[in-house]
């Protein structure tokens, strides 16, 4: 223990220069310049004086004590028990989601109380019957020996001299080289993962389209501007969305949610004239501030809040932002009729939907 | 009696219908049957329109003493209740019906509370109300009953109501005050009149965006979600990481709090 002994103790004066501290005080004892005089320094106050508790002192309370210990691990093996008991007498019965409830309850009482007690109870018998008497234990310092040192160095030397890695330099390059290409399988296969396009032309652009019908979500049946009434909002997908392979990446993009309003309410700007149809109009459903679907639509104050984080877009202002944390209106679809009274897509968005990215250009 | 007296076998015999009586019995029985449903079925389309029309007139008394001064005399609506005209009976059901009318205080939303009217009363201003323009009507038993397929009404409930009403139904706030109401435990005749009329800040779900029969499996859905119990244990109102993170802000860490105390506590 001695010879490990880096002096720090608690608070005695040690006699070994090595260590930083003691020789720093021993350097500048009365220096001015350091904030902490060493004369002020706090004397170790040492343990409080030892307090017996009730069980040292009460052999009644000892016995209780322990009594209460081994109710609670027998209170453990009770939990155990019930909770075998309860899985085989309140089994699952597929199709009822009550028997679910009770079976996961009863089942998470027993084994809650089967590790509680154990618990309860270690933590219990250690505070109240195991010894408390206050100890000290050094710390050691990790340097070694000199001896184990030197021991420690002469195995390298043999280890390199027996298997020649400096001497054999080719094995041991090309053994470097090995172990540097074993992590670039992984990294193919990760990075294969990525999408194999670039995703900028993939975030600009959605598939509608010139002449896309706009249709239901989810069954995908065309919508006919008579259909959608005054106050009415419909959830929208582009048609033929359903027969993509990768229907729900497009649909995050594609996802429309289309209203009418009366002509009157709309404040249209210019260039926008024949975006709307008869008041009827289309605005994408994903949030210019992170994504969220955006469709709490109010019909009357034709506002549309985001669940989110509570922006709010002004329909009737081209959903224009007027609270929260999105930053851009909600990109407009521009819509009309097909010769049968359908409504589809006079083109793609304008502008990429959702939230920002760094390549975007608006 | 004659015959009794002066012969008891003979009397035995007499006693016993003859055969012609038993037809004569059906053809009387029958005559007088058809008859009366004659007589009544006619009478019965007769007292109905009496009845529509006296429906509607105490409807319109109704409407009069208790809506006519905000909404007009004639639905024409004023400065503090819109117009009245094209809302149908489906608006009224669910307006009346379920005490959001009349107003007690003018606020964001007009909130549930007790209805003030008994179902005839507002079955005869509904009547009313949609014997002045047509409008969507309330739906019939048939219709609430039409499909049952919970799961479709699921999938439909998460694209068309969920964003506002929670996906538990349990509904949700949305700007300045107004809220979406929770759906456990309403009427299925409410549901449907509040997806076909869309009261308030609600939008319209008619039947060509939701089919009567979707409309129906949603009701399904709800009433599923009405009679199944949570399987997570207590719900806690279905609001999702709102309540569940403050149920285990506050008894979670309370716990682990009180046993780090205990563990760490010196024992007397």
């Amino acid at each position: 223990m001695a010879q490990h002994d880096d002096g720090v103790t608690d608070g005695s004066p040690v006699d070994d220069h090595t260590a930083a501290g003691s020789s720093l005080e021993k350097a500048m004892p009365h220096d001015s310049g350091i904030a902490v005089l060493t004369d002020d320094l706090m004397e170790n106050p040492g343990f409080p004086p030892h307090r017996p508790r009730q069980t040292d002192l009460d052999p009644k309370k000892d016995k209780r004590a322990e009594k209460q210990v081994t109710f609670l691990f027998y209170l453990s093996i009770v939990g155990s028990i019930f909770a075998v008991a309860a899985y085989v007498a309140f089994p699952i019965v597929p199709g009822d989601m009550e028997s679910v409830r009770t079976n996961n309850l009863l089942l998470g009482l027993g084994i809650a109380l089967g590790m509680l007690g154990i618990g309860l109870g270690a933590v219990h018998w250690a505070k109240q019957l195991m010894s408390d008497i206050e100890l000290v234990e050094e710390r050691h310092g990790t340097r070694g020996t000199d001896a184990t040192r030197a021991k420690a160095v002469e195995i390298f030397a043999l280890g390199n001299k027996e298997s020649g890695f400096t001497r054999r330099g080719l094995i041991r390059n090309s053994l470097i080289g090995a172990l540097v290409l074993t992590p670039i399988p992984a990294v193919v296969l990760f990075r294969d993962l990525a999408p194999a396009a670039d995703p900028i032309p993939l975030l600009q652009h959605t598939v509608w389209k010139k002449g896309t019908r706009l249709t239901r979500d989810p069954s995908g049946t065309p919508i006919k501007a008579s259909d959608v009434t005054i106050g009415s909002a419909f959830h929208v997908i582009p048609e033929g969305l359903n027969e993509l392979d990768d229907k729900l990446e497009e649909k995050a993009k594609a996802a429309v949610l289309l209203m009418r309003l009366k002509p009157e309410d709309l404040h249209v700007t210019a260039g926008r004239e024949t975006w709307n149809y008869d008041g009827i109009v289309a605005y994408s459903k994903i949030c210019t501030h992170v994504g969220c679907p955006v469709a709490l639509y109010e019909q009357q104050t034709h506002h549309l809040l985001c669940p989110c984080h509570q922006s709010q877009f002004d329909i009737t202002h081209e959903a224009a932002v007027i609270f929260g944390p999105a930053n851009r209106p909600l990109p407009q679809l521009p819509i009309t009729i097909d010769s049968e009274g359908y409504l589809v897509a006079r083109s793609d968005f304008h502008e990429p939907v959702g939230p920002s990215f760094w390549e975007r250009q608006f | 009696m004659a015959k009794n007296s002066s012969s008891p076998v003979k009397s035995r015999a007499a006693g016993r219908r003859s055969p012609l009586a038993s037809v004569a019995l059906i053809v009387i029985g029958l005559m007088s049957t058809g008859g009366a449903y004659a007589l009544f079925t006619s009478s019965a389309t007769a007292d109905s329109s009496v009845v529509k029309t006296q429906v509607v007139e105490e409807g319109a008394k109704l409407y009069a003493a208790n809506c006519a001064t905000c909404h007009g005399l004639n639905l024409e609506g004023s400065g503090t209740g819109p117009s009245l005209l094209g809302v149908g009976a489906a608006a009224t059901q669910f307006q009346v019906g379920t005490g959001r009318m009349p107003l007690a205080a003018s606020g964001p939303q007009a909130p549930q509370k007790p209805a003030q009217f008994t179902d005839a009363q507002v079955n005869a201003l509904a009547a009313f109300v949609a014997s002045k323009a047509p409008g969507p009507a309330a739906p019939t038993a048939a219709q609430l009953t039409a499909s049952n397929d919970p799961a479709k009404g699921a999938e439909l409930f998460r694209i068309n109501c969920a964003m506002c009403h929670n996906v538990a139904g349990a509904g949700g706030a949305l700007t300045e005050g107004k809220y979406a109401p929770s759906l456990s435990g309403v009427s299925a005749k409410y549901v449907w009149d509040a997806m076909v009329s869309g009261p308030q800040n609600m939008p319209v779900f008619n039947d060509n965006n939701i089919s009567p029969e979707d409309k129906a499996n949603i009701i399904t859905y709800l009433k599923y979600l009405d009679k199944t119990p949570s399987v997570g244990g207590y719900d806690l109102g279905n609001l999702g990481p709102v309540s569940e993170g403050l149920f285990i802000w506050i008894f979670g860490l309370g716990t682990v709090v009180g046993i780090t105390i205990w563990l760490t506590a010196k024992s007397n």
